[in-house]
């Protein structure tokens, strides 16, 4: 795992020195406040509520944040030639994909915590326990960990990273729509496309709400290994091609 | 060594090399030749573990490839066609980052840098974000990465691409220095890098090897066609199809064809293999004759017994690009 720690360290390199990145970090906590002040902070309501609203919204900004730090890791590598230094060095394909999603999440992380001062204003001026912060903050962390596992997914078997970026958005909408798909259905399908579905049982009913079930975590970290393993296998394919 | 034994790859159903089996001993610099599309950068993808071979094995160093394709990437340093940069890096970031991939510690690549910046003199520019640097210095950054972890075998794709005459001069330079150290392979569709460079050739055609050795040894193997032109002056007066200061009391013979009989003058001399059909140059008419030998000797005195002007005789043996366009057209024309 030396080669994970190598490239996890330049890619975080990447990120922080990327005007890109910082962009998209400014634009989603602007939309973020907004989405704060005009909609979790209208009228009167009970701080847990309050709370419930800005974990809503957030988990948006986290499957947006996801997605936008994630496609374009394979893809440009790719599209730049710089994917061949990766190739021909003596580094497993699996050390190549955790080590750019590692360096991703930490980003996303940094991002996350920059969003904390919403809640701590809500804690300040409400009821609300440090526990419901930490479990909507984790649930939003391996929401958005499940969202980069399907860029970096995307990112790995497409040519250019605009091809990257909607198929990395199809996917995440199919996994959005599933509950809803499922609503149409009867019997044993419906329970299991509504349990596959990213965040309606899994978020709303659970993290949003100050829930921590294990089964959610469990999910989101089944998700988040099963496309990482896709990413891997999908790089190794490419290599028979 | 690196040995390969029938490899053969296909993107999808399309055959895009072999099968093909060469050998490349230590310490000899061998280059790739062939046209667009005929395989070169391929088989150094294949070399460099870059892509897998769909059959055949190679063996780099005892180490076979497909099995271990680890063991060989720390032997082998790899410059591929377009040089795997990232942008955003200065040239020593980068380098320590290609260096530790490789498997060297920190402290062996903060010893090694300034070796790798001196042979590929790049230490003026050495903190400079690789985006901001000009497309030969980028080459020379592609180069640098390929050694610093100082390989045995290193493979150069196109190594002089888009690079303008001086830098192209510098490049040569810096291969001819680094064929001091290490098993070198370079491809090039360009044939005088290619023989100003390498020691052997590997000429490649439609996937398959064509041709195998040195430029004496591919043009030896061809039967060592030599070219010889020779230009003789028009004969002015019509009625004697040679001289043309002549006495005009000779009756020629009918019907005159004087550029057939001097074909045939020139055919009838021992060594030369065929006669082109003549066309006027300056005054006079320029044969190009394919000998087996060199006879200009016999041409010029062939010439003159038959009473013609010789005005000038030129002599060329094969070149590689004669042997390089022989060895393709021909595989070209087995297709």
């Amino acid at each position: 795992m030396r080669a994970t720690s190598i490239i996890y360290r330049r890619e975080l390199g990447a990120y922080l020195r990327s005007p890109f990145a910082w962009v998209i970090a400014a634009v989603l906590l602007l939309v973020d406040g907004i989405l704060f002040q005009g909609y979790a902070l209208q009228g009167e309501q009970l701080s847990a509520i309050v709370l419930e609203r800005f974990f809503y919204f957030s988990s948006g900004v986290a499957l947006a944040a996801g997605l936008l730090l994630s496609f374009r890791l394979i893809s440009e590598e790719r599209q730049t030639h710089s994917l061949v230094l990766l190739n021909t060095s003596p580094v497993r394909d699996t050390e190549i994909i955790v080590g750019k999603f590692l360096a991703a999440l930490t980003f996303l992380a940094i991002l996350l915590l920059l969003s904390l001062y919403m809640p701590l204003l809500i804690k300040v001026r409400g009821k609300i326990s440090g526990a419901q912060i930490m479990v909507g903050y984790l649930g939003l962390f391996l929401l958005g960990s499940a969202a980069l596992s399907i860029g970096i997914f995307a990112s790995s078997f497409a040519k250019n990273q605009l091809v990257a970026g909607v198929s990395a958005l199809a996917i995440l909408f199919v996994m959005l729509l599933l509950y809803l798909f499922a609503k149409k259905l009867d019997g044993g399908v419906r329970e299991v496309l509504q349990e596959l579905d990213l965040w309606w049982i899994h978020f709303q009913n659970g993290f949003m709400r100050g829930v921590l079930n294990l089964k959610d975590v469990v999910y989101y970290l089944a998700v988040t290994y099963f496309f990482l393993l896709l990413a891997v296998k999908t790089l190794e394919a490419k290599r028979w091609q | 060594m690196i040995r390969a034994s029938n490899l053969s790859k296909f993107y999808g159903g399309k055959r895009a090399l072999g099968p093909v089996s060469f050998e490349i001993k230590d310490g000899e610099t061998v280059g790739f030749l062939g046209l667009n599309g005929a395989g070169k950068t391929t088989a150094l993808r294949i070399l460099a573990c870059d892509l897998r071979p769909s059959a055949g094995t190679i063996e780099v160093g005892g180490v076979d490839a497909v099995a271990e394709p680890h063991e060989v990437r720390k032997r082998i340093g790899f410059l591929p066609e377009n040089p795997p940069l990232y942008t955003d890096m200065n040239i020593v970031d980068y380098l320590g980052f290609a260096g530790e991939l490789r498997g060297m510690s920190r402290a062996e690549v903060r010893k090694r840098l300034p070796d790798v910046l001196d042979i590929t003199a790049l230490g003026d520019v050495s903190q400079d974000p690789i985006g901001t640097l000009s497309h030969g210095y980028r080459q020379r950054v592609g180069v640098a990465q390929a050694i610093i972890h100082q390989p045995k075998f290193l493979i150069l794709d196109e190594p002089t691409r888009g690079l303008d005459p001086v830098q192209i001069v510098e490049m040569r330079n810096l291969i001819h220095d680094l064929k001091q150290n290490h098993t070198v392979l370079i491809s090039s569709h360009i044939l005088t890098e290619i023989s100003q460079t390498c020691d052997r050739l590997l000429v490649l055609g439609r996937g398959k090897i064509l041709g195998v050795g040195s430029e004496g040894e591919l043009a030896a193997h061809e039967g060592e066609i030599r070219q010889i032109t020779v230009t003789i002056r028009a004969p002015k007066n019509p009625a004697d199809p040679y001289r043309g200061d002549a006495p005009k009391d000779k009756e020629p013979s009918a019907p005159l064809d004087p550029k057939a009989d001097i074909v045939k003058v020139l055919n009838a001399v021992a060594g030369v293999k065929s006669v082109a059909e003549p066309y006027e140059q300056g005054g006079g008419w320029l044969f190009a004759l394919e000998t087996t030998q060199d006879c200009r000797a016999d041409v010029s005195r062939a010439v003159v017994d038959a009473k013609l002007d010789l005005l000038k005789l030129d002599y060329s043996r094969s070149e590689l690009e004669n042997t390089f366009i022989r060895l393709v057209g021909g595989a070209d024309a087995s297709n």
